[in-house]
């Protein structure tokens, strides 16, 4: 897994690139949370448009992302999911909680 | 009478995390010869993923075991995917199946059973605490016309 992250005003950018799986979670989870860390930004993106799989690991680091930006008081968006990864958010519930863009 | 099936791999590693990607890629490369779509295919793979991840990482929480995989092709196009683990059981396969329960804590989101129930036609679960466990998953993959 790939992690690239750009910040612009108060928006974090995140991107993910490869499969993210349970393999993969525990360092995409420590490079997101260093990003947020150092940016502490009102708005976090996670661009899902690079991921070519992802199963409920993925669920669990977008909650996670999900609780450190309610706790900073911002908000949190992901764009360009792809239709393997949007499959499993929606079984999770999760499409009814974070705003999904492109 | 058990039905034999019209053709079968089967698979054995360690519970490595690594050989997450490597199971749920073969599952698929051998659903191929039922000619499913891409979406149909996105389904194995994610049900796999969760089977295989489990017996990983709560089969197996402080050693490395073995792990097999048996997927099997059986008349009518069903592809039938056999994921066995050794390791440390299912105390209540009913609880464990419910939404969002989870004894694995923040890293997991206690959804694996629900996606395989909901990805595929059927899932059965069956466990001994301290003998191991063993999932079974079924797949109808639908023959379409013209398609390529
Ligand atoms: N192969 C297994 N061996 C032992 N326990 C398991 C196994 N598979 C699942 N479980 C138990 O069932 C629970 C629910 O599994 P699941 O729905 O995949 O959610 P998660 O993996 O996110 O915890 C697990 O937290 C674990 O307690
Ligand atoms: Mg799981």
């Amino acid at each position: 897994m790939e992690v690239q992250t750009k910040t612009i005003d108060c928006t974090l950018t995140v991107s993910f690139r490869g499969e993210l799986d349970h393999h993969a979670a525990r360092e995409t989870v420590t490079a997101l949370e260093r990003a947020v860390d150092a940016a502490l930004p009102m708005h976090l993106t996670l661009d899902f448009g690079g991921v070519t799989f992802m199963d409920s690991s993925g669920i669990a680091v977008v909650m996670r992302a999900f609780r450190r930006m309610s706790a900073l008081g911002g908000r949190l968006e992901l764009i360009n999911v792809p239709a393997q990864a949007k499959k499993v958010f929606d079984a999770a519930g999760i499409t009814a909680r974070v705003p999904m863009g492109t | 009478m058990k039905v034999k099936p019209n053709n079968y791999i089967a698979l054995e590693f360690l519970s490595r995390s690594v050989n997450e990607g490597f199971a749920r890629t073969a599952a698929a490369a051998f659903a191929t010869q039922l000619d499913p779509t891409l979406d149909e295919l996105g389904d194995i793979k994610t049900a796999v993923s969760e089977a295989v991840t489990n017996a990983i990482v709560h089969a197996y929480p402080d050693a490395l075991g073995k792990i097999s995989l048996r997927a099997s092709v059986f008349d009518g196009n069903v592809l039938e995917i056999v994921v066995r683990d050794w390791g440390c059981g299912i105390a209540d396969v009913d609880k464990a199946r419910e939404p969002l329960y989870t004894t694995g804590g923040e890293e997991r989101s206690g959804m694996g059973f629900t996606i395989m129930e909901s990805f595929m036609d059927a899932l059965i679960v069956r466990s001994k605490p301290g003998k191991g466990t063993v999932v079974t998953m079924k797949r109808r993959i639908a023959q379409r016309s013209g398609r390529k």
